[in-house]
């Protein structure tokens, strides 16, 4: 088992990095899924140590706690399981987010729960990451949930997945267990259409793998998962969409002229003199784009900024200011959900919709799939209940420019949300 | 392709800024009376800067409200001060010792009042009627604010309740709750402690003198330096020494302790830190090292 040491002074610093290259340094946000007790949060507990993220006093309260459990070694999962029934059970329950950096880059990382009760969480984890961390215990290879949070994973948009195929010193380092496993995933990988897939063996508790390369497999030439997630090129699909710009808020200071309207660009990018389009047929240019850092002669997609346009219009929040190719409105739409409320939603369901920023009544109409993850069929289906993945038809109380899901849900997602409690009850994204 | 930005801010810093400008924007856009929990530290100094560029060149649209504990740092109440003459905010100041006085709330043995913030605080949003609060927690300060949502959903009574937090996917943030419920909107969460120093260095922001290396009365209790005041320290066999410090976190004075320090300037506490071998909340913050689940007790109860 690997020695674990606080850092000491000959060491690198825990957590710091080369000040040459913070000023360049791009950040990678990422999360664990897979199965419950795959190792997920031991697996992030042994990433931050063995990158000296893990300071002094955080690990020292690690080593109380696995003392006072009965563990031989470090109960690395200590670290990330941070709340007292997280710790109590053993398990994960909710998304934790992490942070850490190499000299290569800043990670910000989510560990997710496992246990299909909290696939929701799982959910939120994998929305907001741009690389999954997928693993499976070397004992049990691909399980139902491993399933699950691919197709989550696909669905979401994100194209590169790390498969860690976990625990891998329980089964004798076997290089044919390895490989049994690889060869059936990269299949499931194919088949839900994830661009890159990156397979790696790995013991999350005795190190191997995840940031030293281990002597225990050696018929594994490729990288360590950290090697993977410092050179990893994130490719986002290539997206030919023109400006999206969603207003926020609209800022008018008091006794001026000045009225501009603030939005964060989900799509496309924007130049002064540009001309956008805002609905109903009506056009204006741009004249002043007000950032962060002040005017700004273009602005992409990611920035927060402020237009101001040269004609007095009408706009408000949950207006789209947009390109040429701005979507036309409409009261219907395909999407699809996954359900994430514990109270199942069934046709006629009256509900209230997010997209972007606007919020809209609409209506469930019908339900028109429901997804059985294990053999990728569809079929019918009554109601949507929690973790149910669906496609279904929406027909909503006003118009929307609405379009297809892309951008990895900076386009063309939504929430369903219960109009008594405000609740969220599915995850949408549009057909 | 793209902006003309001054080229201060790392795509890191810029990716963050981006981020919880759109979080304060949309809590501008979704609420009606916000608050913005504003005690003069350095976290909820960047949280109104980001905010004062969100909106600008209008005023930020939230109300800043203090709880203040009555151990204050002299220095971080002046400063305070000087924040709200020069940009003409609106504060609010809870104090808890108006709830001492009042028999409301009693003195702890130990003299802190940390954990006491917490009645004023909820008392306050409803006596006020916020129906959103802006805090400047991190993600990253402590085991089970790293579970926290960016949009948290809190009961009548503060209450955070970690099993039954909603699904928070993509940017889209739900603000939707019954009444009675307010929302805690956390939009620095993803940043870190260095995240933060390298913007108020990126952005120039003035912070309150105690944040950088000066000399000072300090007594050790427990490992940690500690300034001598009236919340009751030091007590017999601890003696007081001058010791040049400087503090990571700025909260009760009777529970916020001191780190040696010779950092002097932004630069020096960027370097400072990335070599330090503990916790901003582990070197300085009695409260937390209670228990190991302090942070998530109070948080159910109510606190930030
Ligand atoms: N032998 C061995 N045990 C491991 C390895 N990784 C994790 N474990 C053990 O597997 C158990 C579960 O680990 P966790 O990290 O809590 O699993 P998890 O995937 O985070 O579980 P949930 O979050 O609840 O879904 C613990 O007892 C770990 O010590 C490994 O590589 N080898
Ligand atoms: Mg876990």
């Amino acid at each position: 088992m690997t020695l674990l040491t606080q850092p000491t002074d000959s060491e690198p610093a825990p957590g710091a990095a080369a000040s040459a290259q913070l000023a360049t340094r791009q950040t990678l946000r990422l999360c664990t899924a897979g199965s419950v007790d795959d190792g997920k949060s031991t697996f992030v507990g042994r990433l931050l140590h063995d990158t000296k993220s893990v300071l002094a006093d955080q690990l020292s309260a690690v080593e109380r706690t696995s003392r006072e459990r009965g563990h031989d070694g470090l109960d690395l999962s200590l670290l990330v399981d941070g709340l007292r029934a997280e710790r109590e059970q053993g398990i994960t329950i909710d998304v934790a987010y992490r942070y850490f950096s190499t000299a290569e880059r800043t990670f910000i990382l989510a560990d997710t729960p496992g246990h299909v009760q909290y696939t929701r969480n799982t959910v939120t984890g994998v929305s907001t990451s741009q690389v999954v961390v997928l693993l499976v215990d070397a004992r049990h290879g691909v399980v139902t949930q491993t399933r699950r949070h691919l197709t989550v994973a696909a669905l979401l948009g994100v194209r590169q997945v790390v498969l860690a195929v976990n625990k891998i010193d329980l089964v004798d380092y076997s290089q044919d267990t390895f490989e049994q496993i690889r060869e059936e995933f990269t299949a499931l990988a194919q088949e839900k259409g994830v661009a890159e897939v990156t397979v790696i063996p790995i013991s999350a508790l005795r190190g191997d793998n995840v940031v030293e390369p281990s002597t225990n497999t050696p018929w594994y030439t490729g990288p360590t998962v950290l090697g993977y997630l410092e050179t990893v090129e994130v490719t986002e699909a290539t997206s030919e969409l023109g400006l999206r710009l969603p207003i926020q808020y609209v800022i008018r200071p008091q006794g001026t002229d000045y009225r501009g309207y603030a939005g964060r660009i989900a799509a496309g990018h924007l130049a002064v003199g540009d001309i956008v389009h805002l609905g109903q047929g009506r056009t204006s240019t741009v004249t002043h784009i007000d950032t962060a850092d002040g005017e700004a002669a273009t602005a992409t997609t990611g920035d927060s900024i402020v237009v101001r346009l040269a004609d007095d219009i009408d706009l408000s929040r949950g207006d789209l200011i947009a390109g040429a190719d701005r979507p036309e409105g409409s009261r219907d739409l395909t999407a699809t959900l996954v359900g994430l409320a514990d109270t199942p939603l069934r046709p006629g369901a009256k509900v209230k919709l997010r997209y972007g920023t606007s919020l809209v009544r609409a209506r469930l109409t019908s339900i028109d799939s429901l997804l059985d993850i294990d053999t990728n069929h569809e079929h019918p289906g009554e109601a949507i209940e929690l973790n149910d993945i669906a496609t279904v038809t929406l027909q909503l109380a006003e118009d929307l420019p609405t379009e297809p899901y892309s951008g990895r849900g900076l386009v063309g997602s939504l929430l369903l949300i219960n109009q008594a409690d405000g609740t969220t009850l599915a995850a949408g994204l549009v057909r | 392709m793209s902006t003309t930005t001054a080229g201060t801010l790392s795509p890191h810093l810029k990716d963050l800024e981006n981020e919880s400008i759109h979080i304060l924007r949309e809590v501008a856009g979704q609420f009606d009376k916000v608050a913005l929990l504003f005690s003069g530290g350095k976290d909820s100094v960047v949280v109104y800067e980001l905010a004062r560029r969100a909106f600008a060149p209008a005023p930020v649209p939230f109300e800043l409200l203090h709880v203040d504990t009555g151990h204050n740092f002299p220095e971080v109440i002046d400063f305070r001060d000087r924040l709200v003459k020069r940009t003409g905010a609106r504060l609010r100041v809870a104090k808890v010792q108006d709830w001492i006085d009042r028999g409301e709330l009693q003195e702890r043995p130990d003299g802190t009042r940390n954990p006491l913030q917490t009645v004023p605080l909820v008392e306050t949003i409803e006596e006020q009627g916020y129906d959103a609060v802006l805090g400047g927690a991190r993600r990253d300060e402590e085991r089970a604010r790293a579970k926290e949502r960016i949009f948290s959903v809190r009961d009548a009574f503060g209450g955070w309740d970690p099993r039954r937090q909603r699904p928070e996917l993509w940017n889209l943030y739900n603000g939707g709750h019954l009444p009675g419920e307010n929302i805690r909107v956390f939009p620095i969460s993803n940043w870190t402690e260095a995240d933060i120093w390298e913007y108020i260095g990126a952005r120039a922001i003035e912070l309150p003198p105690i944040y950088f290396s000066h000399e000072r009365e300090v007594f050790n209790r427990d490992g940690m330096w500690l300034t001598a005041g009236e919340w009751g320290g030091p007590s017999k066999g601890e003696p007081i020494e001058t010791r040049r410090v400087r503090y990571r976190t700025v909260g009760d004075m009777s529970c916020t302790g001191a780190v040696l320090s010779e950092a002097s300037t932004v630069q020096d506490i960027i370097t400072e830190i990335s070599t330090s071998t503990l916790t901003e909340r582990g070197a300085t913050r009695a409260d937390d090292r209670l228990s190991e689940s302090a942070m998530e007790d109070r948080k159910k109860e109510g606190y930030f």
